[in-house]
């Protein structure tokens, strides 16, 4: 365990928390970009290099942008009168909790069946792009069909309706 | 602990954070806001174990990971819109005022 392990995870647990308590939605949506940061510094400390610059590009970039685009368009960012908690907080907290236990507890028993100290990969983008059309490539197709429908999809369900114009 | 486990009760932190403000919060776009934890969280899984497991030169967690993130963005933009039409039809984004499927 590296001393840069326990500061991005620690700075990551941090943006995640602040994202769900803060009060104001557009600083919920400030300091959920903070988790991502962290977790593209993550994937790159785990010499995932291409994945977090993906994680980068697509979720600080665009994601977060269009959350705060959507608390704009909906007013969001005004605290409403009675909470920003549900009625049922109470116990989404504790299935929460229980989740987290069970998870910790499952990860913490099996440590000593967990994989050592391994020499860490070097994956070339070139590598990468070669299995992309290569071994995956019926999921890269998938995938392209289904951005283009979600782009569709979402153009259309977003599209500004006229009071009896369909 | 190795620094797999390490990884691991990250990510299972993570995921417990974005569930417990998907299932408390009341705004729609925070509850959107979890669920991208939570799959980000699983994407930090899913990294964790290509670095530590056998065979990482196959690239199958990476490109499992990668394939994520592009599904992710796609639910976002779905979300997003469906958030923006509700809040058009209803005039709120709070979940707890949404309590009938006819509009």
């Amino acid at each position: 365990m590296s001393f840069v392990f326990y500061i991005l995870s620690a700075l990551t647990v941090a943006g995640a928390l602040a994202a769900v308590l803060l009060k104001n939605t557009v600083h919920c949506a400030l300091a959920l970009t903070v988790a991502f940061a962290g977790l593209a510094l993550l994937f790159l400390d785990l010499h995932a290099q291409f994945a977090g610059f993906a994680q980068i590009l697509v979720y600080i970039g665009a994601v977060a942008i269009l959350v705060v685009f959507a608390i704009l368009l909906t007013k969001g960012s005004e605290t409403p009168k009675d909470g920003v908690f549900s009625k049922t907080w109470l116990a989404g907290l504790a299935v929460a909790a229980a989740v987290f236990a069970v998870l910790g507890w499952a990860v913490l028993q099996s440590t000593s069946r967990l994989p050592q100290d391994v020499k860490a990969p070097t994956v070339t983008v070139q590598q990468i792009g070669q299995s992309l059309v290569g071994r995956y490539v019926l999921p890269l197709e998938i995938v392209a069909v289904l951005l283009t429908a979600a782009m569709i999809g979402a153009v259309i369900i977003a599209l500004h309706e006229k009071e009896g114009l369909q | 602990m190795t620094p797999l486990a390490g990884y691991l009760l990250v990510a299972a932190l993570l995921f417990a954070i974005g569930l417990a403000g998907a299932l408390t919060r009341r705004n729609a776009i925070l509850v959107l806001i979890g669920i991208e934890l939570m799959l980000n969280a699983g994407n930090l899984n899913l990294i964790a174990f290509w670095r530590y497991g056998p065979h990482p030169e196959v690239l199958t967690g990476m490109m499992f990971a990668i394939f994520s993130i592009a599904v992710a963005a796609a639910e976002a933009a779905v979300g997003l819109g469906l958030v923006i039409q509700i809040h058009r039809h209803a005039h709120t984004t709070d979940l707890d005022a949404m309590n009938r499927m006819k509009g």
